[in-house]
């Protein structure tokens, strides 16, 4: 069965505000080799005009996982995360996530489609600092593999069709 | 901080070198602890393989990071950044020995616009596959 249709419009709020920090952007910057002294070093940053380091441009990915992980294990939705590969994405900035911000993340599921055998989810997600700032805007599009032919009981003994 | 490149030396055409960056299984466990994307099928083999896919695959953020450096590092500052997106064309394959897969980015410009701003057109390659497809950034120069 495919993705639940109804879930449209459906929303995922954080369930409390996502704290940016020195270390968690240490360790982002670390993990995707990047070795840009404002993400690592606050003089440095603040050398460049930042009031501290700066996140990496896809940092916001960790606050958009956390939206995406309410939708993952919402049953209702019936998405089986195994199957998802990433289709696209994208950012809109304001200005770069800073250590210190504290954000609040609003995702929606704006469109869900079949393409071919597969099926395609496309979530936006909104981040703003719990003062109200909006810091940037993110959207991604997911491909279920396989999710729009997943065989039925008759169809493996053949009575239905083999797309 | 401000770009190091500056809007008038730059023209409709010009490339940013190509970069090549390599990807190793011990790269995409480090990005899954830290982006929290734990999907086995960029860790385990017959996850993946179960689902499709030739091998494990690497995340498409992870991508997107190693090809968005190609930009900042060009502009010299991450904050000249506007806006940046990527269609995955194709995964990034990464085989389980030292080597691994490797992904290579280069960029042209394309576009000029208003407000010291220019569009980036962003390729990457890995395995001879085409990964990253209608990918731009837009970033502000000086």
């Amino acid at each position: 069965m495919g993705i639940n249709r109804e879930y449209v419009g459906r929303e995922y709020r954080s369930p409390q505000p996502y704290e940016v920090t020195r270390v968690k952007i240490r360790e982002f910057a670390e993990a995707i080799g990047d070795p840009n002294p404002v993400y690592f070093d606050p003089a440095s940053a603040r050398a460049a005009g930042y009031g501290d380091v700066v996140a990496p441009p896809t940092f916001p990915v960790i606050m958009g996982m956390e939206g995406m992980s309410q939708a993952v294990v919402d049953p209702e939705l019936r998405l089986d995360f195994s199957r998802v590969v990433h289709g696209d994405q994208s950012f809109e900035y304001r200005r770069p996530l800073q250590a210190g911000d504290v954000v609040e993340t609003v995702t929606r599921i704006t469109d869900v489609s079949a393409l071919g055998g597969n099926e395609l989810l496309t979530l936006e997600s909104e981040m703003r600092t719990v003062e109200g700032e909006h810091v940037l805007t993110a959207k991604n599009m997911l491909v279920v593999r396989g999710a729009a032919e997943e065989p039925r009981e008759q169809d493996a003994k053949g009575q239905g069709s083999s797309a | 901080m401000t770009a190091t490149v500056r809007y008038s030396d730059v023209e409709v055409g010009t490339e940013i070198p190509e970069r090549v960056f390599p990807v190793r299984r011990i790269d995409l466990v480090r990005y899954a602890g830290a982006s929290g994307d734990f999907n086995p099928i960029h860790w385990n083999e017959r996850t993946a393989k179960a689902v499709g896919l030739p091998d494990v695959i690497a995340h498409g953020m992870f991508t997107m990071a190693q090809a968005g450096r190609l930009v900042t590092d060009w502009v010299g500052d991450p904050g000249a950044l506007v806006e940046y997106k990527v269609r995955f064309s194709a995964p990034v394959v990464v085989p389980d020995d030292e080597k691994g897969a490797e992904v290579t980015v280069s960029g042209v410009v394309k576009e000029k616009l208003d407000g010291n701003l220019v569009r980036v057109a962003l390729t990457a390659r890995s395995g001879g596959a085409k990964v990253l497809a209608r990918s731009t950034a837009v970033v502000r120069l000086a």
